[in-house]
C-alpha cells in the first residue's frame, strides 16, 4: 500500500458508489428489473463494506483531513473532510444501509413490486450516499446541498406506496416538517458564517458560547436538527412516516437518518467552548422529556411499526441526555463527566442504529408473514418464525438497555456520568439528580413495552387464520438481522473493542474540555463488563439446561397460552396489547389522552353484541399543532385572497410594486 | 439624426396607446409588429455603421416584423379566437392609466443620474412608458393571446433601454434575447392552443381552477 493512502479515499469512493447504486434500475430497457435489483444490491453492499473499512481505518488512525471541492460557488469553494466524529457517524450509516439493501432485495423484490422497485432502489441509494455526504461536508453551503438531497430522497422513499392515502399524508407531513427544519438551517449557516467569518466550518472549540450569537445558533440548530432527529415536540412526522414506509426504509430512516440530525447538533456543539450551564440543562431536559413521553406513547400503540417509531424518539431522547450530561460536565469543568456523557451518547447512536434497524427488520418480517401491522391481530409468530423471533428478541432486550447487550453499555456510561455529576454542587448536580430517575423510569417502561410486543406478537397462539404467520423469511432477510443481532451482542459483551475509537471521537467533540487526556477506560470498567456479560450468559445457559431437563421429565399437554383456566378457551381470549397496556395507559391518561369507546354490557337481560376499541392519538400533532394551524389559517384567510389564481392579478402586484418604487422617488 | 430618433420614439409611444385602446386583436398584433420594426430601425440612426449592427437590425426586423406576427395570427386562426380583446378594465380607463404612467415615467427619468450624452434623449422615459404599457396590457386583458401581446410590448420597452448600450452589447447577447422572445412566443402559441382545447375557451381567468384550495 502506498504511503499517501488515506482512509478518506475509501470513504469517498463508498459515498459515490452508494449514491449511484440505484442507477441500474434506470436502465430498465437494457436490464430486467430483477437483474438490475441484484446489481444495485451488490453495488450497495460493496459501498457498505468499503465505507465501513474506510470509517474504521479513519477511526483507528484518528487523522483529520480536509479536501477542497473544485466548485465555483458564490460563497467560496466547498470543502469536505474526514475526522473521527464523521468516521464514527459513518459506522452506522454504512452498516445499516448495507444490511437494509440486502434485506430489501427479498422484502421488496422486483418480481413482487414491479411498479415501485425502481423508485425505491434508486432513492435508497441516493439517500444512503448523501447521508454519508452530509457528515463529510465542511462548509455550510455544501452541507445544505447534501442535506436537502438526503431529505428529498427520503421523501420519495416514504411515499413508495403513494397510491394509499395514509402513506401520502405521512409523506406530506414529512415533507412539511423536513422543510421547516431546513428553513432553520438556512438561518443557522449564515449565522455561523457571521460568527466564524467564513462559510467554512470553524475549528472545533473556536467559538465563544457565551455570546448572544452563540445562543441563537444553539437554539436554531436545536430546532433545525432536532426536527430531523425527532426530539419532542418536533417529532410529529416520525411515527406516521416510519409506520408507512417499507420496513427496510424505516430501519434506515430510524437507524441512520435521525442520527444525521444528531450529527448536526454534535457538529454544531463542537464549534464552541465555554458552555453556559443552561445549554446542558436544556439538552438534558429535552432528552428526558422526549425519552419519557415517547416511551409512554409507545406503550399505547397498536401498530407494531408505529410503536417502534416512538421508541426511536425515546432513544434519541437518551442520546440527548448523554449530550446534556457532557455539556453540564463542560460548564462545571469536570472532564470525566464530559467524557462519559459524550462517549455514552456516541455509543448509543451506534447501538440504537443497530438494534432499531434489527427491530424494524424483524417487524418487517412479521408484517410480511402476517399481512398486518396491528399487534392485536398477530400472535404465536414464534412458532413459524423461529429465527425472526430470536433476532427480534435480541433487539428487544438490547433496546431495553439490559445486559449483556449493547444498549446496556451506552446507558451505563450515561448513568455513571450522571452519578458523578451528583457529587458536584448547585444546579448542575440537581439536574443530574433529577435525570437519573427519569432515565431509570424510561428503562423500566421500555421493558414493559417490549414484554407486551414480544408476548403478544411472538408468544401465545395465532388469533385468526387470516393473519397467521406461516412462512419464515428467506436468508436475505435473516442474514442482515443475524448480523445486526451479532453486533448487538459483540458490543454488549466486549465493549473494550470500541473503547479507543470512542475515545478519539469523543475528544474531537469537546477538545477544549478533554485536553487533560482523561481515558475512557479508566472511567468505565469495560473489561469487567465483558466478564459480567460472560457470567450472565453462562447463567442463562445453565438455567435453560436445567429448565429443559425438568420439563422433559414432567408430562405435557397442549393448551392455549393464557387460557386462564377456562375449559374451552379460544385464541381470542388471550391477552391483547390493549389489555396488557391498560394499566399504564390509564395511569398516564392525562398525557396520552386515549380515545376509548367502551361497550355497555350491563344493559338488558341479554346483552347485545358490543365492541371495544381504543386509540392513542399523536397528542402533540392532533391536539396542539393541528388546532393551532387551523386557527392561524382562519385568522389569515383575508390575506389568502391575495393568492386567487388569476394571472393578471399577479402581474398587477408586480406593477403596483414598480409604480410604488417610482413614486417613492417623489416622496 | 437624434431628432429623427426622438420622433420615432414618440411614434412608439403612440403605438402603445393604440394597443391599449383598440378592441381588435388583429389590429393590436399588427401595431406591435410596426412597433418592433420601428425599434429595429432605431439603432441604425443612433450608432455608426458596423456589420454587427446590420446583423442585429436584420434579425430584429425578421423576428419582430414577420415571424412573431405570423405566429400570432396563425394561433388566432387555429384556436378560433374571437376578435375582441375582452378587457377586465374598459378601454378608456386603460388609456387614461397609460397616460398617467407615461407622465410618471417622464418625471422619474428626469431624476435618474445619467451620462451627459444620454441626458437629452427620450430613450429612458420612452422605455419606461412602454414597459408600463406592457404591464397594463398584461393586467387588464383576459385572453391568453393578449398576454402574449403584453409581453411583446414589455420586451420592446426593455429593448429601448438596451439601445443605449447597443455598442457595448455583444451580438451573442442580442441574439440570445431575440431567441428568448421567439421561443417565448412559440411556447405561448402552443400554450394557447392547449388552453383552448382543455377549457374550450382562451379566457385565462379560467386558470383559477388550477389554484390550490
Amino acid at each position: 500500500m502506498a504511503d499517501d493512502f488515506s482512509p478518506s479515499t475509501l470513504i469517498f469512493a463508498a459515498t459515490l458508489l452508494a449514491s449511484l447504486s440505484g442507477t441500474p434500475m434506470l436502465l430498465c430497457r437494457l436490464l430486467p428489473p430483477s437483474r438490475a435489483q441484484l446489481l444495485s444490491t451488490v453495488l450497495m453492499l460493496s459501498a457498505s463494506i468499503t465505507g465501513l473499512s474506510g470509517a474504521l481505518l479513519a477511526l483507528i488512525s484518528g487523522k483529520t483531513e480536509h479536501f477542497q471541492l473544485p466548485l465555483s460557488l458564490p460563497f467560496g469553494s466547498g470543502e469536505v473532510g474526514v475526522d473521527p466524529i464523521t468516521a464514527w457517524f459513518l459506522l452506522p450509516v454504512f452498516l445499516i444501509t448495507g444490511s437494509a439493501a440486502l434485506y430489501g432485495r427479498a422484502y421488496w423484490n422486483a418480481d413482487k413490486f414491479p411498479e415501485t422497485v425502481c423508485k425505491i432502489t434508486f432513492f435508497f441509494g441516493l439517500m444512503s450516499g448523501f447521508m454519508s455526504a452530509v457528515t463529510l461536508a465542511r462548509d455550510g453551503i455544501t452541507f445544505l446541498f447534501f442535506w436537502e438531497i438526503m431529505a428529498l430522497a427520503a421523501y420519495f422513499l416514504v411515499a413508495t406506496e403513494d397510491k394509499k392515502p395514509e402513506v401520502n399524508s405521512a409523506a406530506t407531513l414529512y415533507m412539511i416538517t423536513t422543510h421547516i427544519g431546513t428553513l432553520a438551517l438556512f438561518a443557522l449557516f449564515p449565522l455561523l458564517a457571521l460568527a466564524a467569518g467564513s462559510w467554512l466550518f470553524p475549528d472545533a472549540g473556536s467559538l465563544d458560547a457565551t455570546s448572544t450569537l452563540a445562543t441563537s445558533l444553539f437554539f436554531v440548530s436545536l430546532f433545525g436538527f432536532g426536527m430531523k432527529a425527532g426530539i419532542m415536540p418536533l417529532h410529529i412526522w416520525l411515527p406516521s412516516a416510519h409506520a408507512n414506509a417499507p420496513s427496510h426504509i424505516s430501519a434506515v430512516m430510524s437507524g441512520v437518518m435521525l442520527k444525521v440530525g444528531v450529527y448536526g447538533i454534535v457538529r454544531t456543539l463542537s464549534f464552541f467552548h465555554g458552555f453556559p450551564l443552561w445549554w446542558g440543562i436544556i439538552l438534558l431536559l429535552a432528552g428526558a422529556v422526549s425519552a419519557l413521553a415517547a416511551v409512554l406513547f409507545a406503550i399505547a400503540q397498536h401498530d407494531l411499526k408505529r410503536l417502534l417509531a416512538y421508541h426511536s424518539i425515546e432513544n434519541i431522547g437518551i442520546i440527548f441526555m448523554g449530550l446534556g450530561v457532557a455539556l453540564i460536565g463542560c460548564s462545571t469543568s469536570s472532564p470525566a463527566i464530559v467524557m462519559l456523557g459524550t462517549a455514552g451518547a456516541l455509543l448509543h447512536i451506534l447501538n440504537h442504529a443497530t438494534f432499531k434497524a434489527l427491530l424494524f427488520m424483524g417487524a418487517g418480517s412479521v408484517v410480511h408473514a402476517t399481512g398486518t401491522r396491528r399487534i392485536d391481530l398477530m400472535g404465536g409468530a414464534a412458532r413459524f418464525l423461529p429465527y425472526t423471533a430470536l433476532f427480534f428478541g435480541v433487539g428487544a432486550v438490547a433496546i431495553c438497555g439490559l445486559p449483556p447487550l449493547n444498549g446496556f453499555v451506552s446507558e451505563l456510561m450515561i448513568y455513571i456520568g450522571l452519578f458523578r455529576g451528583i457529587q458536584g454542587s448547585g444546579v448542575a448536580a440537581a439536574a443530574d439528580a433529577l435525570a437519573i430517575p427519569a432515565l431509570a423510569l424510561v428503562g423500566g417502561l421500555a421493558v414493559a413495552c417490549f414484554v407486551k410486543v414480544y408476548g403478544i406478537v411472538f408468544l401465545g397462539t395465532a388469533r385468526s387464520e387470516e393473519h397467521t404467520a406461516h412462512h419464515e423469511a428467506g436468508w436475505q432477510m435473516l442474514l442482515p438481522m443475524g448480523l445486526l443481532a451479532a453486533i448487538c451482542f459483540i458490543i454488549g459483551s466486549a465493549p473494550a473493542l470500541l473503547g479507543d475509537m470512542l475515545q478519539r471521537a469523543s475528544s474531537e467533540v469537546f477538545p477544549s474540555a478533554l485536553e487533560s487526556g482523561i481515558r475512557l477506560v479508566s472511567l468505565v470498567p469495560l473489561p469487567t463488563l465483558s466478564f459480567v456479560a460472560a457470567a450472565l450468559m453462562l447463567m442463562i445457559i445453565l438455567l435453560a439446561l436445567w429448565y429443559r431437563r425438568t420439563t422433559l421429565k414432567s408430562s405435557r399437554s397442549d393448551s392455549v397460552t393464557w387460557g386462564c383456566g377456562y375449559r374451552r378457551p379460544t385464541a381470542r381470549m388471550q391477552y391483547t396489547a390493549s389489555s396488557f397496556a391498560e394499566i399504564l395507559t390509564g395511569l398516564f391518561a392525562f398525557l396520552l389522552k386515549p380515545e376509548i369507546s367502551k361497550p355497555d354490557i350491563a344493559k338488558g337481560m341479554f346483552p347485545p353484541s358490543a365492541d371495544f376499541h381504543n386509540h392513542a392519538p399523536e397528542v402533540v400533532l392532533e391536539l396542539i399543532y393541528t388546532p393551532l394551524l387551523e386557527r392561524l389559517y382562519q385568522r389569515f384567510l383575508p390575506i389568502r385572497r391575495l393568492q386567487n389564481g388569476i394571472l393578471q392579478q399577479y402581474v398587477l402586484y408586480i406593477l403596483i410594486t414598480l409604480v410604488l418604487l417610482f413614486m417613492s422617488d417623489y416622496l | 439624426m437624434i431628432t429623427i430618433a426622438d420622433q420615432l420614439l414618440v411614434l412608439v409611444l403612440l403605438i402603445n396607446f393604440v394597443v391599449l385602446g383598440t378592441s381588435r386583436l388583429i389590429f393590436s398584433i399588427r401595431a406591435v409588429a410596426v412597433q418592433g420594426v420601428i425599434l429595429g430601425v432605431l439603432p441604425a440612426l443612433i450608432h455608426p455603421f458596423s456589420w454587427h449592427l446590420v446583423g442585429i437590425i436584420s434579425m430584429i426586423l425578421v423576428t419582430k416584423g414577420v415571424v412573431i406576427p405570423m405566429m400570432l395570427s396563425r394561433a388566432m386562426r387555429s384556436a378560433e379566437i374571437k376578435r375582441e380583446a375582452e378587457p377586465y378594465l374598459g378601454y378608456v380607463p386603460t388609456l387614461l392609466l397609460g397616460a398617467v404612467f407615461t407622465a410618471l415615467s417622464f418625471g422619474f427619468a428626469g431624476k435618474l443620474p445619467m451620462l451627459a450624452e444620454h441626458q437629452n434623449y427620450i430613450f429612458v422615459p420612452a422605455s419606461m412608458a412602454t414597459l408600463m404599457a406592457g404591464f397594463l396590457i398584461l393586467t387588464t386583458r383576459r385572453k391568453a393571446i393578449s398576454q402574449v401581446i403584453g409581453y411583446l410590448v414589455l420586451e420592446n420597452g426593455i429593448f429601448i433601454f438596451g439601445l443605449l448600450l447597443a455598442d457595448a452589447m455583444p451580438i451573442m447577447v442580442e441574439a440570445g434575447a431575440l431567441l428568448d422572445l421567439l421561443v417565448g412566443t412559440f411556447v405561448m402559441g402552443i400554450v394557447i392552443n392547449y388552453i383552448s382545447r382543455e377549457f374550450a375557451s382562451l379566457d385565462t381567468s379560467r386558470l383559477t381552477s388550477l389554484k390550490e384550495e
